[in-house]
């Protein structure tokens, strides 16, 4: 590191405007990693100054107070504190607050101000204060505070212009250190008091405009059908944008390497290049539609202040069921897929509710098991209307979902009697101002999620690919063979070899086969039942030819092992990104394989009894 | 009075909050967020289910509190704030 670069480390509550700013400051010019040891997201930028000075600058996970609760507030107290392994002492901390928040944001400016470090304040959301006519005397606040003061709008172009120019000047003096004690922490509020009283002019303590907004948002009849309706309109966005986009991604790899295959001498390659890499990185980049529409509408509801709200609705329910009311927006995304959801848990604050919500996500009915449902359902439940009105083949889809949705209540249950640590989860929940999402930092969030999944996840998503292509291809086929190629090779011995595993719970070798594939992507089980039952198309005559040589019973209990079983890898991947921990990933597959494998046994031998 | 028996809209004054047990990171964390001697407090709004969770309004903040969390906290109504 040259001598002229700066670290600063930006700081302050959260809501205060803290990311808005440095994407303001660094653009998109950020390195997103984890810090050593835990999964908290470490964001890293830079800028050069107009001085010529490089500015490197570290985004702190946003704490009300240096007394830590969680891992992400401890990472904020060491690394102000200078004691974080591995992390440089910052130059300067940026601690920035909310002009309209002052009230709350000030406390921390003074702890902060405690440690006895160069410390700027920078007074964000200026604009904001002004229109809702709030004073503020800048000369005076930091001649009590002894802290150079500067104005923000870290949400305007050129909004940042004072705070680059002072951290582009000389260092400041830091304070001298100050002890941490409970009386010393109490003093804090009276001296915010003091200073708001003589430097701040509220006309009034909140905007008048989040006033009347939350009238409806939170009321108990029409703030549950405005969550409703956000809902159903997302949903709609994910199947009329992300889901054609995402076949077309599928199919776009499927021709072109039908079209690189034309090139190629027929052989292994050639299956290896069409089969492995093309179709491997059509379902990898077939999820990326989905997941960054669902993204955009998470991002935009966490911006613009709602997602808070939502939670605050719905958090008795999830509560009830060993939650809290941040889980619900990840849950609901993982009805289309469980990789946004599980990306999206970072809104949950306390480690264990996130760690629960992480392992029932993928209890949640995906948009890839709708085929797999739609076949064996189309082939094995008769069209018959229950009561005259419900059609039987709604009603099984219906239980299916439902039996998710249970199967995560129980686990949910489950997890919070076996915990060792009992202590109570706290839900303390600011709600904040409403706000316009900005296109930039929505954008960039945009950006990072997608990165994440691709960077992180295409590797080793394609080489599992790759994997379970060398798993079916390979011993081909021998001379003069009758059967398919797929029944000589590893999978089909491999699958043989499960069907004893499987045989309780009603499954043959030809469907103990299909589930290898359906690992990678669950809707391949239906390319590969075709394949091993030897039927060209996909839709009807695959259904009637499944519906000839399996039995009632058998299709159930796959219907029910679809429903709970540990899939697909690509899940697996993204929970050992999100938790960093091979531990995590064990326990899921693990506690899916045994709900999937009990709920289908039952089906099963109930079943085959009344059949 | 605790603040989860405050009713919805009335003004109170908060007097102190109390641990739930010993070294609560809770309780403490309520004090950091302002709710301490004098400060004037309001549940402005309550959840659909059961009234859980509040809505408060402290400082220029709202916060959502669980019936729990904000049972720990001890207001004075009648007081002018």
């Amino acid at each position: 590191m040259s001598a002229s670069t700066l670290r600063i480390a930006l700081v302050g509550n959260p809501n205060c405007g803290k990311t808005a700013l440095f994407n303001q400051l660094t653009g998109g010019r950020q390195k997103v990693a984890n810090y050593a040891g835990v999964t908290v997201e470490r964001k890293e930028g830079r800028f050069t100054a107009p001085s010529g000075r490089v500015l490197q600058i570290l985004d702190l996970p946003g704490t009300y107070s240096l007394e830590a609760n969680s891992p992400d507030e401890q990472i904020t107290r060491d690394v102000c504190a200078g004691n974080f392994p591995g992390e440089a002492v910052p130059d300067l901390i940026v601690c920035v607050a909310d002009a309209t928040n002052l009230r709350l944001h000030l406390r921390f400016v003074l702890e902060v101000k405690r440690l006895g470090r160069p410390v700027v304040l920078a007074l964000n959301m200026m604009d904001t204060a002004r229109q809702r006519g709030i004073v503020i005397d800048v000369p005076e606040l930091q001649r009590r505070l002894g802290l150079p003061v500067v104005e923000t709008v870290a949400v305007k172009r050129g909004g940042a212009h004072s705070l680059i120019e002072r951290v582009d000047g000389e260092v400041p003096a830091a304070a001298p250190v100050q002890p941490d004690d409970a009386a010393s922490r109490a003093d804090l509020h009276a001296q915010v008091r003091e200073l708001l009283a003589a430097t701040v002019t509220m006309p009034r303590t909140t905007a008048a405009l989040d006033d009347a907004l939350d009238r409806w948002a939170l009321h108990p009849v029409f703030g549950l059908a405005i969550l409703a309706v956000v809902m159903f309109l997302v949903f709609q966005a994910v199947y009329a944008a992300g889901k054609p986009v995402s076949d077309v991604v599928g199919d776009g790899f499927g021709w072109m390497g039908e079209h690189v295959a034309a090139l190629m001498p027929a052989g292994p390659l050639q299956s290896l290049v069409v089969d492995g890499l093309f179709g491997g990185l059509g379902t990898v980049l077939g999820f990326l539609p989905v997941i960054l529409v669902l993204f955009f509408f998470i991002l935009t509801l966490e911006e613009s202040g709602y997602l808070p709200r939502a939670a605050f609705l719905l958090d008795r329910l999830m509560l009830s069921v060993g939650l809290t009311g941040r889980s619900f927006i990840p849950l609901l995304s993982s009805f289309a897929c469980a990789i946004p959801g599980i990306m999206g848990t970072r809104s949950i604050t306390d480690p264990r509710d996130r760690l629960t919500t992480i392992l029932i996500a993928p209890l949640m009915t995906c948009s890839a098991r709708l085929p797999v449902y739609a076949l064996l359902i189309g082939a094995f439940i008769p069209i018959r209307y229950v009561f005259g009105v419900f059609n039987l083949q709604g009603i099984v889809l219906f239980a299916l979902y439902l039996a998710g949705i249970l199967g995560a209540m129980l686990v949910g249950w489950v997890m919070k009697r076996i915990r060792r640590d009992k202590s109570e989860h706290a839900l303390l929940m600011e709600l904040p101002s409403y706000r316009m999402p900005r296109p930039r930092d929505v954008a960039i969030g945009l950006y990072e999620r997608g990165m994440i999944f691709l960077k992180r996840l295409t590797g080793v998503i394609l080489g599992l690919t790759v994997l379970m292509w060398f798993l079916s291809t390979f011993p081909g086929a021998p001379e003069g063979a009758t059967l398919p190629a797929i029944d000589y090779s590893f999978a089909g011995y491999i699958g043989r070899g499960l069907q004893y595993v499987f045989a309780p719970i009603g499954f043959n070798w030809q469907i103990s086969l299909a589930l290898i594939p359906a690992f990678a992507a669950r809707e391949t089980a239906v390319a590969a039942l075709a394949t091993v039952y030897l039927v060209g198309g996909e839709g009807e005559g695959l259904g009637q030819a499944l519906a000839g040589q399996i039995p009632l019973a058998s299709a159930l209990s796959l219907l029910v092992w679809f429903a709970y079983a540990p899939q697909c890898m690509s899940t697996l991947a993204i929970i050992k990104r999100e938790t960093d921990s091979w531990r995590n990933v064990a326990i899921s597959f693990g506690y899916m394989f045994v709900m999937a494998y009990a709920a289908s046994f039952v089906v099963y031998q109930v079943a085959r009894a009344l059949t | 009075m605790r603040l989860s028996d405050l009713p919805k809209g009335a003004p109170a004054v908060v007097d102190r909050v109390d641990d739930a047990h010993a070294a609560d990171p809770i309780a403490q964390r309520l004090r950091d967020l302002g709710f301490v001697d004098g400060e004037p407090v309001r549940v402005v709004a309550v959840g659909p289910m059961g009234g859980d969770p509040l809505l408060v309004q402290i400082g220029f903040t709202r916060f959502a509190l669980r019936r729990a969390e904000a049972a720990r906290i001890s207001v004075r109504t009648g007081v002018a704030a």
